[in-house]
């Protein structure tokens, strides 16, 4: 079977879950090699082998990792090159469609971002996606012999599947224009404790009904053990980073459990949760558009019905 | 300094956009278009640049006959003049080719010190044109770019990502796409609309960027859309109007629902 490249996403060595959802989509497809760029590659390959890498190509040159993505995307067309790949998995965020774009162009071969779902079909990839702001699914396929693919986290489930994950180190050469952009200085975002956004499992949104007070908000969704989203009114007005934006210029999220409160629902924010499974919204407006999208939804001040049901929640979790 | 700023004329989001029974394209003609909202913020941003310096900014799209008005938008805003690369063979071309496409047509113009883009476009959302273009321009890229100078031979740029905001530095010549987060765009005033008329606007065929209809189109994508399905709607859910208990209800739905 052909090799499927995945593209590990991690954190200096820390796994992502993404990672064993990409190697998982790989297993469908041939036989999964990732490729591990950064340093720490001795914590990462446990868990690599354990969700089913065969091979770890490990790139550990700080060239690479040093500047900005398109070093990446040089290391992953050499890789390709040399193993050609069925598909290359790469997960859809900013930084991933970056390098995913320069390698199609590359190695020319077929990009597909976004995908919610990989299958094989006759025996090559078919993604699906969710396009249109959500209101329609498209199937899609790669006439290259090569498929790249991003996927969107939760797009597959985790499975393990202990594989040898036998490493091969690889060295890289890298052109000048790949290392010409630079990051000069980062400074990190203070962690709030809560889930990522994109990852969570519930999320809860405020908007412009918030009035900037999002407090009842966070302790429902802290109750929920939730993510904290905003819609774009609330971050345009400076009450929510836009980091934390759900929407078509912000997060895609698709969680299990979606709220959504003092958010009228615009096209710009259904566009971002839409696929979500239950969605749940709590506005003022009983006109609002967003309740057109509810499996539930309470026509009332979020500020009387969200502590509320926090509490209520809190008494049935004693 | 010089800048083109590539921008793409979309179905509105606001209206039903869908695809074309017959190959599985988008719909560009039964639905109205218009500049790709994300697609000002560049604009907006290379008419600062101009202005606080010199130079000339030139908007550049590739699409059908009526992708004029996105470039027509651009220019009403300040743009000085206008490239639009179209051509029958085009139709139905994925994300390299339009890169393709671009490319061409910025080495025709002559490579300005900065090329500037959105985030994505609002039809296709995928986002990897600009990767894709810098990749076959040769130039250093900085994306999401929520800030922005440029200072002699270098862009300097804020990124605030997920885990850290970051400050990037490239060297000139440049690819920059920016995010909704850089500028608030200008709406063209009247004497912006007036003087759009009278500003040169080029139309470029396959023939005068020297690429094969065969490099282009749908028949050369690298990627086809196999089916298409619209999401059948939401069934509607139970509504219920605060009356002092909505927020027991909402606990109780979500018990139901195990969510707790």
């Amino acid at each position: 079977m052909a090799e499927v490249l995945v593209l590990v996403d991690h954190d200096n060595g820390e796994v992502r879950k993404t990672s064993a959802e990409m190697l998982n989509i790989a297993r469908r497809l041939g036989t999964p090699s990732a490729v591990f760029i950064g340093s720490n590659v001795q914590e990462a390959a446990d868990v690599l082998a354990r969700y089913g890498a065969e091979k770890i190509y490990v790139v550990a040159d700080p060239a690479v990792t040093g500047a900005l993505v398109a070093p990446q995307a040089e290391a992953l067309a050499q890789i390709a090159g040399q193993a050609n790949p069925a598909a290359v998995i790469i997960a859809s965020s900013s930084a991933g469609k970056e390098i995913a774009g320069r390698l199609a162009v590359k190695i020319n071969a077929g990009l597909i971002t976004d995908a919610v779902d990989v299958q094989a079909v006759d025996g090559a990839a078919q993604t699906t996606q969710s396009v249109f702001a959500g209101s329609y699914t498209v199937q899609a396929s790669a006439t290259t012999p090569t498929t790249i693919i991003t996927v969107k986290p939760n797009s597959a489930g985790i499975e393990m599947a202990q594989a040898a994950g036998t490493q091969v180190p690889v060295d890289v050469t890298l052109s000048d224009v790949a290392t010409a952009a630079k990051i000069t200085k980062s400074e990190p975002r203070q962690s709030t404790g809560r889930p990522e956004l994109t990852e969570a499992p519930i999320v809860v949104s405020g908007g412009r009904g918030t009035g900037g007070d999002f407090s009842p908000v966070e302790a429902f969704a802290d109750s929920l053990g939730a993510a904290v989203g905003a819609s774009r009114a609330a971050v345009d007005a400076g009450w929510y980073p836009h980091t934390s934006q759900v929407g078509q210029t912000g997060k895609q999220v698709s969680p299990q459990l979606y709220v959504a409160a003092g958010i009228s629902g615009a096209i710009q924010h259904r566009a971002g949760m839409q696929t979500s499974k239950t969605i749940i919204a709590v506005n003022k407006d009983e006109e609002a558009p967003i309740f057109e999208l509810v499996d539930f939804g309470v026509v009332g001040d979020l500020f009387q019905v969200l502590p509320q049901a926090t509490e209520a929640i809190q008494a049935r979790r004693g | 300094m010089n800048i083109v700023v590539c921008v793409k004329h979309v179905p509105d989001a606001q209206s039903e956009r869908t695809f074309n029974d017959s190959d599985n394209t988008t719909d560009r003609e039964g639905v109205d278009g218009l500049l790709s909202e994300l697609d000002e913020y560049a604009v907006e941003e290379a008419l600062k640049l101009v202005e606080a310096s010199e130079g000339e900014v030139t908007v550049l799209t590739v699409g059908p006959a009526g992708a004029a008005d996105a470039l027509k938008k651009a220019l009403q805003m300040g743009a000085h003049k206008a490239v639009h690369v179209t051509d029958d063979a085009i139709h139905g071309s994925d994300a390299p080719a339009t890169s393709l496409l671009l490319a061409k047509a910025i080495e025709k113009i002559g490579t300005p010190d900065v090329v500037i883009t959105g985030m994505a476009s609002t039809d296709g959302t995928m986002g990897v044109v600009p990767a894709m273009l810098a990749e076959r321009l040769n130039l250093p890229m900085v994306t999401y770019a929520s800030q922005l100078t440029i200072d002699g031979s270098a862009v300097t740029a804020r990124r605030d990502g997920d885990t850290a905001s970051e400050t990037i530095e490239a060297t000139l010549p440049a690819l920059v796409s920016v995010t909704d987060q850089i500028n608030e765009p200008r709406y063209p005033s009247f004497k912006g609309i007036m003087a759009a008329k009278k500003k040169p606007v080029e139309t470029w065929g396959l023939g005068d960027l020297g690429v094969d209809a065969g490099q282009v189109g749908l028949g050369a994508a690298w990627t086809k859309v196999d089916s298409f399905a619209k999401r059948p709607p939401r069934e509607k859910g139970e509504i219920v109007t605060d009356e002092g208990d909505g927020g027991t209800k909402l606990a109780e739905f979500l018990a139901s629902r195990k969510f707790i």
